[in-house]
């Protein structure tokens, strides 16, 4: 989704064409400047997060409370020096980055699926399927040191895979809308889980017997390191998925296909590209990345398994990530980053008296700003048609009348 | 039979926001722009219908649902300006802004409660809408104003069929001299409306408060009962209650002893697997209007 954006028209780098003499040439300039801007997918992303910042700066404002306790809040949460007080604690970095870890993987999941031209609203239902059965693997499997572990996460993304690659399947089997599908499953997943967890010998209502210690991802070296914080292999992981994520979208005949298909599924399935197939492998990757996310919560963040009392809301959030990152590898990473800062700030706001409900509602901007860029391309390029008409119909004796250049002009989209 | 008597008042009450919503959602979409932000208009709209009638009960009182209703139908209008906006005049992704809009009616209700009332949830109100007749509640007989309305305005009526044309053929309808924008404005503004007041409708019939919970989906089932009702106001209400249903069946399950023996797990998830099933079983066949989620463009042909 993010990356057709930067196909829509209007948002091709090209040469601009330079403003006419007789024109004013200041305006133009002006104008050739802010296309440049808006044509950079990055730049565009930084706007956009800073005026989601700004309007929840104005909210809080608005309701009587001290927006520099929560640019504190986000401080302390990103270097851990906690201004009020003069405190400097590492714990609250890697916090940080622990917050951050399932975050990234979701927004990756739904980045993969977006490449492709679906949109995974099933990152949440994905997450919950993989949390699941990282539990149970964590429960029943053999307790061998490292192995238990690692198949307890291998288990995970591939019960995402399923969850994901079922949506993909009903999409190219039926051509069922995967918004609705994703949204029914993430429901399906939660009753489920909540049903066959409390299913486990041990277990009551809200969580099952501590899972052992063989296939938890804790790392006492990263806990000493950032003094006592949540912060676990899982991050390698998050990390890892970040470079296998751009390998596989840039560098591999499998990631080619899937954007091919994103781009224009009628020109992908015409030179040879199994259109159908690449919904269903893009959504089982989409699906085994918020799976994973679901096993680094399971096994880093808790050391039993929960019976879910409600969504956890990661999936969604990974939308937002993904929006924010344009769906490219380097660019999810770092908005994860940003959005785990947010969410680990949550705490530190409601201790300084800002409600921490301001960090979703600067998400929910974002998106919403997210949407507001896709339409200031299409004005940019409406506007560019124009200059281009009233160019033609200023150069003395042009081949062509203005209607022939909006009409080129249009062909060329 | 007496057992299915028994339940059809809850029936009714777990179906009536779903078919408001659905109305409003059907409204849009006819139009060329789908609505996935139900959901978030329709918490929007409990949040304000709590909060209101939380605060005028000692002074309106019976009045008082009324008017909570009315602000939370004025709520969701005003919310779902933002999809009309980016959707309509700029022709971004329908579903982007209306996923933003999702995310924010997850943050703005409770930030505001915490404003408000110091806590993540509205404070509960002491009695909330009385059923007449028969236990059943009044919202039933909004639902049927709504869906009479619907279908007399969309089928019977030239705004209808204005509006109709710009879902299916934009370009041939501006080129008849309708204004596509203002069409779609409307339409847009009349599903945020209408899934402000299913949502007020739901918490001032189901449950005292409005906490992050109250919605629970029922929204997004709304949105899949427009395309598992065909776009059609009566395959559109046929859906709305068959998943009222289900809803009142996991609730109700608890009473009859040969069900209770099954897990409560496997009634709360049945509405969303009905969903899901004939979301599968009825898809395939183009029964959308053809324009639907693209932007407008005079331009294109």
């Amino acid at each position: 989704m993010a990356k057709s954006i930067k196909n829509a028209p209007g948002a091709t780098p090209g040469p601009t064409p330079a403003a006419p003499a007789a024109a004013k040439p200041s305006d133009g300039a002006f104008f050739t400047r802010l296309e440049a801007f808006a044509a950079s997918d990055w730049r565009m992303s930084l706007l956009v997060v800073a005026l989601g910042f700004l309007a929840g700066t104005l909210i809080v404002l608005a309701v009587g409370r001290n927006p520099a306790n929560m640019f504190a809040a986000l401080l302390q949460a990103m270097t851990g020096w906690d201004l009020t007080r003069g405190v400097f604690n590492v714990r609250y970095v890697g916090e940080w980055l622990a917050i951050s870890t399932p975050l990234i993987l979701t927004g990756l999941s739904m980045g993969f699926a977006a490449r492709a031209g679906l949109f995974n609203i099933g990152a949440e239902g994905q997450y919950v399927v993989g949390l699941t059965v990282a539990q149970f693997a964590a429960l029943f499997l053999p307790q061998i040191p490292v192995l238990h572990a690692v198949l307890c996460v291998l288990f995970a993304a591939l019960g995402g895979a399923a969850w994901g690659g079922l949506v993909g399947w009903l999409k190219a089997r039926f051509n069922a809308s995967e918004v609705v599908a994703t949204i029914m499953l993430n429901y399906i997943a939660f009753f489920l889980s909540r049903w066959a967890t409390m299913r486990i010998p041990g277990a009551n209502t809200f969580r099952t017997p501590n899972l052992p210690q063989s296939a938890q991802l804790d790392a006492g070296y990263l806990q000493r390191l950032t003094n006592g914080s949540n912060l676990n292999y899982g991050f390698f992981i998050a990390v890892a998925c970040v470079v296998a994520y751009w390998w596989i979208m840039e560098r591999t005949r499998l990631g080619f296909a899937l954007r091919a298909t994103g781009m224009n599924k009628d020109a992908a399935q015409a030179s040879g590209i199994n259109a159908k197939r690449s919904a269903v492998t893009s959504m089982a990757i989409a699906g085994a990345f918020a799976g994973l996310a679901g096993a680094v919560v399971a096994l880093g963040s808790f050391n039993y398994g929960r019976v879910l009392a409600g969504q956890d809301n990661y999936g969604f959030t990974g939308i937002a990530v993904a929006l924010v990152g344009n769906s490219t590898g380097l660019g999810v990473g770092l908005s994860g980053l940003l959005f785990g800062l947010l969410a680990s700030g949550q705490p530190l706001m409601q201790s300084r008296g800002i409600p921490k409900e301001i960090t979703l509602i600067i998400s929910g901007l974002v998106v919403v700003f997210v949407s507001l860029r896709a339409g200031l391309r299409v004005i940019l390029a409406w506007k560019r048609r124009e200059q281009l008409v009233a160019r033609v119909a200023a150069a003395p004796g042009g081949s062509g009348s203005p209607e022939d250049a909006a009409a080129s002009d249009a062909g060329e989209e | 039979m007496r057992d299915f008597i028994l339940i059809l008042p809850s029936v009714l009450m777990m179906a009536a926001p779903i078919l408001i919503a659905a109305m409003g959602g059907l409204v849009s979409e006819r139009s060329g722009v789908s609505n996935i932000a139900l959901e978030g208009l329709m918490g929007i709209g409990a949040f304000t219908a709590a909060t209101a009638h939380y605060f005028m009960e000692a002074g309106a009182g019976p009045a008082s649902v009324w008017l909570a209703l009315a602000f939370g139908l004025l709520a969701g209008m005003a919310v779902s300006l933002i999809h009309a906006f980016a959707s309509v005049s700029l022709g971004a992704d329908q579903v982007i802004s209306g996923t933003g809009i999702n995310l924010l009616a997850i943050g703005v209700p409770v930030f505001l409660s915490q404003i408000i009332f110091r806590m993540e949830r509205t404070q509960p109100f002491r009695i909330g809408m009385m059923p007449g007749p028969g236990g059943v509640y009044p919202t039933a007989y909004v639902a049927l104003v709504v869906v009479l309305l619907t279908w007399y305005v969309l089928y019977k009526r030239p705004l209808g069929l204005r509006l109709r044309a710009c879902g299916e053929h934009p370009q041939a309808a501006a080129g008849a001299g309708i204004d596509v924008r203002a069409m779609r404005y409307g339409a847009v503004l009349a599903s945020g409306a209408l899934a402000g007041l299913a949502g007020a409708c739901l918490v001032l019939t189901q449950t005292i408060q409005y906490t992050q919970n109250t919605i629970n989906g029922a929204g997004f089932i709304a949105l899949a009962a427009v395309s598992f009702g065909r776009w059609l106001p009566k395959g559109v209400t046929g859906a709305s209650l068959l998943f009222g249903g289900a809803v009142a069946l996991a609730i109700y399950m608890v009473n009859v002893e040969a069900l209770r023996r099954l897990p409560p797990e496997f009634f709360s998830v049945l509405p969303y697997l009905i969903t899901l099933v004939t979301l599968v079983a009825f898809s395939g066949k183009d029964w959308a209007p053809q324009a639907i989620g693209k932007a407008f463009d005079k331009g294109r042909s």
